[in-house]
C-alpha cells in the first residue's frame, strides 16, 4: 500500500508536468538544425525509416533526415489507392480464423537481420488487436505474407527478432484460455488464463513464416520484447505487468507489486525439447495468407495445429527476473551482455547483466517460483540502477557508443545515460509525451547511430490546428554529439509506435522497377492487345484487359447484364519504372485498382442497374490520360445483347473489327 | 493525311514525367548491366554539350554498327512476339498513326543503330533528337521504355526490316 501512495504522488507530479508547457519550445533548436535537415531538390534523403501506423493498419516509409513520407505500404487495412484488401489477388491477404478483417493496429516493425546487422530483405509488423504478424518484402514493398496467431489476444510484444532472422515472436499481451475453451467465467481467470509465447520460424531462402512452437506461461501481460545477441544470442526477454493476475480496474489493481517481470526464455532450450518431443500438439485454428509474386495472387489457407511446450513442466527454459513496477520496453544493447527493463511507474531504470544471470542460473540462486517458474534474485542478476531518470520511462534505444536512449513518457523527455556506469549524461524535452523511441539501427549490434526520433503522443501546439484531432507526431534528434539537438518536428500517419530504419541503399538497391511481362504467370494474364477478350462463363465475365498510356483494351464493352459478376483482369503493359495505370468502374462498391508496370490485377464488379457505365484510369499517365477511358453497356437482366468488344471501331477511323466474347 | 505521313518515320514514344518537363526521365535500364545516357542530376550545360556532341544519325547508346547484310526471317518472327506484347498497342505496321507513328518505312529512314538505341532506351534520345522533337509535338507522348533486352532490340528490328520488304 505503501509504494502505491508513492506511484500516486508521482502520477500527481507527472500530470502538472505535462499541463504546463516545457519551456523553451521556441529555443529549442540551434542555429544549423535547418541545414541539417535540408535535402535539396533532386536529392535523396540518407536514411530510410519505416514507421508503425497504429491504429491506422499500415506502414509509412519516411526518408530522414528530411521526414518526408514517401509511401504508405498497406498491411492490416484495406487500402482503396491501390486496391489492397479489395482486389480479388489481396483479398486473402487479409482472410483470418474470424473471417475477412479489413483493419488492425499495427505496432511493432522489425527489419531482417544477419549477423546482428540490418539485411534489407524483410520487414515484420504485428498486429495487436486479432493477433497476427505480416512480412513486408523490401524488394517490392509490399505486404506478401500475414500468419494470425493462436491462443493470443493483443499480440504486442511482437514482431521482434533473432540476430539472424531465426525466429519472430508474437508474445500475448492478454492473458487469455486456450483457443476453443474461451467460454469460461472471467472470475476464472488465475485458473484458465494463459500467456502464450510464439516463436515463428523464418525460412532461410524464401523468408516462409510458420510456427514452430508456442510456450505456455502464465497468464501475464507480455508487452515488449527484445532477442538476445552476441553472447546472449538463444535467449529471448519479454516485460510482463500483470503479475498480480488481476483482470478489473488494472490501473489499480495491476500496480500493487513492487516488482513485476521480464521473463528471460532460452529459445535454443526449448528448440531442444521439440526436437526431444516434450511438445502438445493442440488442436487451433490459424490463418496463413501468403501472395505469389509470379502468379500475383494471395492464396489463404486455414491451419490446425500447433506444438506447445509448458515452461511449468520444461524447468529451465524461461526464468523470471524480477523488474519494478509494470515493465514496458525490455531492450537488450548492441553487445547482448546489458539487458534494460524500463518500469513505467517505476522512478529508476534497472540494467541486468547477462553474466550475472547465467551465473545466478547456474548457482540456482532463486527467490521462489512462480507457477512453476524459477524467479532469480533481483540483486543477483542487476548489473546497475539509473537513478532518478525521469518519469515514465518506457523504451531504450543505443547508438553502439556505450550510450543508452530512454524514452521518458510522463516527464515527456529522452534521457540518455551510459550503460556501464549507469550515470545520466544529457537529456532532452520532447513535445510531448514521447513513446518509443528509434535510434538508426538502434536495436542491432551495430547502430547506424546519428538520429534519434521520438514518436510522441500529444502534439498540442507544435501544429497548425485541425478541429479537436491534432496531428500525430515525431521528432528528429541529432545524437552525433555530446548532447542531443532537436533538428525537426514533422507529423506522421496513424499514430506512430516504434520504427526501423537503416541507411538508404540497403533498401534502395534491390528494389523491383517492374514486373517482368514474360514472367507473369498470373492465370488472367493479357500479354498484348492482340490477346484481350471477354469470357462470360455463366453469369461470370471475366475481361482480359490491358493498359498502356493511353488506352485500355478492350474500352467498349456491350452485353453485360444485371446479375452477371463482372471480372475486370486489367495487364499493365508497360515496362518502365514508376508507371502504373489505374482503374476504375462507376457504381464499384470495393475501391479502384492500381496496376504496377507488367502486374496484372483484378477489380469484381456487380452492376445493380441497367445503364452506361464509364471506367477509366485513375492514375495520371501521359499527356493524354483524361482519354483513357471506355464504356461498359449493362443490359437488363435476361435480355439478348450481344456480348462484345472492341478497341478503336469507330466508322470514321474503322481499324479493328467489334469482336464477339466468348462464352464458356 | 499528309501530317500523319511526316511524322511516321519511327517509333514515337512517351514517359510520365516528361509532359511536365521534368528532367528525372531516365529509366534504369532492368535485366543487363546497360548504363543511361542521361542521369539524373544532369545539368543544363551538359545536357547542351549532349546535345552538340549527338550524333543524329547513330543516337545515343551502345549500339553502334549493326549488321543487316542478311535478313533473318526467324529473328523478324520473334520480334514479332515481342513487337505484339510490347510496341503494337501503340504502332500499326501501316504508315498509320496511332498512339505513336506507324512503322512502315522507318528502316529506310534511319539507321540501324539509330532504332536500336532509340527502342531500347528511348528517354534521352527524346530530349537531343530534333526529329524526336518534332514527333512529340505531334503525338504528346513520349515511348515508353518497355524494357527490351538487345536480343529483343535486334529481333524488333529484323521485323520492321520484314515490314520493309527485307527478304
Ligand atoms: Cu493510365
Amino acid at each position: 500500500m505503501k509504494t502505491y501512495k508513492k506511484i500516486g504522488l508521482a502520477a500527481f507530479a507527472a500530470v502538472s508536468i505535462v499541463a504546463c508547457k516545457p519551456k523553451g519550445t521556441e529555443t529549442a533548436v540551434s542555429g544549423d538544425a535547418a541545414q541539417k535537415v535540408y535535402v535539396a531538390p533532386g536529392k535523396h534523403d540518407e536514411v530510410m525509416s519505416f514507421v508503425s501506423g497504429g491504429f491506422n493498419g499500415q506502414i509509412s516509409v519516411v526518408g530522414l533526415p528530411s521526414g518526408r513520407t514517401l509511401k504508405i505500404v498497406p498491411v492490416f487495412s484495406v487500402h482503396p489507392e491501390n486496391g489492397y484488401g479489395f482486389s480479388e489477388e489481396t483479398k486473402p491477404m487479409l482472410e483470418t480464423s474470424h473471417g475477412f478483417i479489413p483493419w488492425d493496429d499495427q505496432h511493432h516493425l522489425a527489419l531482417s537481420q544477419t549477423n546482428g546487422e540490418i539485411d534489407g530483405r524483410y520487414l515484420f509488423a504485428n498486429a495487436n488487436n486479432t493477433p497476427r504478424v505480416a512480412k513486408i518484402d523490401l524488394k517490392t514493398f509490399r505486404t506478401t505474407e500475414i500468419l494470425e496467431i493462436p491462443n493470443s489476444a493483443g499480440n504486442h510484444s511482437s514482431p521482434f527478432l533473432t540476430e539472424n532472422t531465426e525466429y519472430v515472436v508474437a508474445g500475448t499481451r492478454f492473458a487469455v484460455p486456450v483457443d476453443g475453451q474461451g467460454d469460461v467465467p472471467i472470475e476464472s481467470f488465475k485458473e484458465n488464463f494463459k500467456g502464450y509465447l510464439s516463436f515463428i520460424g523464418i525460412g532461410k531462402e524464401d523468408g516462409k513464416m510458420d510456427i514452430t512452437f508456442q510456450i505456455e506461461a502464465p497468464g501475464f501481460n507480455f508487452d515488449l520484447s527484445h532477442a538476445g545477441k552476441g553472447k546472449s544470442h538463444g535467449w529471448f526477454f519479454f516485460s510482463c505487468y500483470n503479475s498480480e493476475q488481476a483482470n478489473t480496474l488494472l490501473e489499480v489493481n495491476a500496480s500493487q507489486n513492487e516488482k513485476d517481470f521480464i521473463m528471460a526464455v532460452n529459445w535454443k532450450k526449448a528448440e531442444e525439447y521439440l526436437k526431444a518431443g516434450k511438445a502438445k500438439k493442440m488442436a487451433v485454428e490459424y490463418a496463413h495468407n501468403t501472395f505469389d509474386e509470379s502468379t500475383q495472387m494471395a492464396k489463404s489457407e486455414i491451419l490446425k495445429e500447433v506444438s506447445v511446450l509448458s515452461a511449468k513442466e520444461l524447468k529451465d527454459i524461461c526464468y523470471l527476473i524480477p523488474c519494478p513496477k509494470s515493465p514496458h520496453g525490455c531492450d537488450v544493447d548492441p553487445t547482448g551482455e546489458y539487458i534494460i527493463g524500463s518500469g513505467k511507474l517505476a522512478a529508476l531504470i534497472p540494467v541486468f547483466s547477462f553474466d550475472k544471470l547465467m551465473k545466478a542460473i547456474e548457482k540456482k540462486d532463486f527467490s521462489g517460483e512462480f507457477d512453476g517458474i524459477p524467479i532469480l534474485k533481483y540483486e543477483s542478476v542487476l548489473h546497475g540502477e539509473v537513478q532518478k531518470p525521469g518519469l515514465g520511462p518506457l523504451h531504450t534505444e543505443f547508438d553502439g557508443k556505450g550510450n543508452a536512449y530512454t524514452s521518458m513518457f510522463v516527464s515527456s523527455e529522452v534521457v540518455k545515460w551510459d550503460i556501464k556506469t549507469c550515470k545520466v549524461l544529457d537529456r532532452t524535452p520532447t513535445f510531448y509525451s514521447v513513446g518509443h523511441l528509434m535510434v538508426v539501427g538502434g536495436d542491432t549490434k551495430k547502430p547506424y547511430g546519428k538520429y534519434l526520433v521520438a514518436y510522441n503522443k500529444i502534439t498540442k501546439d507544435r501544429y497548425l490546428p485541425t478541429g479537436p484531432e491534432l496531428a500525430q507526431s515525431a521528432q528528429l534528434f541529432d545524437i552525433s554529439g555530446d548532447k542531443m539537438k532537436l533538428l525537426l518536428d514533422f507529423p506522421t500517419i496513424g499514430e506512430p509506435h516504434y520504427a526501423q530504419a537503416g541507411p538508404a541503399e540497403l533498401f534502395t538497391k534491390n528494389q523491383v522497377k517492374f514486373y517482368k511481362l514474360a514472367e507473369n504467370k498470373h492465370p488472367y494474364v493479357t500479354r498484348g492487345e492482340g490477346e484481350s477478350k471477354v469470357v462470360r462463363e455463366g453469369n461470370k465475365v471475366h475481361v482480359y484487359m490491358t493498359s498502356i498510356r493511353s488506352h485500355f483494351a478492350p474500352d467498349n464493352i456491350e452485353g453485360v447484364k444485371v446479375g452477371d459478376e463482372v471480372y475486370f483482369h486489367v495487364t499493365n503493359l508497360e515496362q518502365d519504372w514508376d508507371v502504373p495505370h489505374g482503374f476504375a468502374v462507376k457504381g464499384a462498391q470495393n475501391a479502384e485498382l492500381l496496376i504496377m508496370p507488367g502486374e496484372t490485377s483484378t477489380l469484381k464488379w456487380v452492376p445493380v442497374k441497367p445503364g452506361m457505365y464509364p471506367m477509366y484510369c485513375t492514375d495520371f499517365c501521359s499527356a493524354l490520360h483524361q482519354e483513357m477511358q471506355g464504356y461498359v453497356r449493362v443490359s437488363p437482366a435476361g435480355s439478348n445483347t450481344p456480348l462484345i468488344y472492341s478497341l478503336n471501331n469507330k466508322k470514321d477511323n474503322a481499324q479493328s473489327p467489334v469482336k464477339e466474347g466468348e462464352t464458356k | 493525311m499528309k501530317s500523319l505521313r511526316t511524322i511516321a518515320f519511327a517509333a514515337l514514344a512517351f514517359t510520365l514525367f516528361s509532359c511536365g518537363g521534368d528532367k528525372k526521365t531516365d529509366s534504369i535500364p532492368s535485366g543487363s548491366a546497360e548504363t543511361t545516357a542521361a542521369t539524373n542530376n544532369e545539368s543544363t550545360a551538359e545536357m547542351e554539350a549532349t546535345a552538340a556532341k549527338y550524333d543524329p544519325n547513330r543516337g545515343l547508346g551502345k549500339h553502334e554498327n549493326v549488321d543487316v547484310s542478311k535478313f533473318d526471317p526467324a529473328m523478324a518472327a520473334a520480334g514479332k512476339k515481342v513487337a505484339e506484347v510490347k510496341c503494337t498497342s501503340c504502332h500499326k505496321t501501316t504508315d498509320e498513326k496511332l498512339v505513336g507513328p506507324g512503322w512502315k518505312g522507318v528502316t529506310t529512314r534511319q539507321t540501324p543503330a539509330w532504332i536500336m538505341n532509340f527502342i531500347s532506351n528511348p528517354d534521352p534520345m527524346i530530349d537531343v533528337d530534333p526529329e524526336l522533337q518534332k514527333q512529340l509535338e505531334l503525338c504528346l507522348v513520349r515511348m515508353p521504355n518497355q524494357g527490351l533486352s538487345d536480343t529483343e532490340a535486334r529481333e524488333v528490328l529484323e521485323y520492321m526490316r520484314e515490314i520493309d520488304g527485307a527478304k
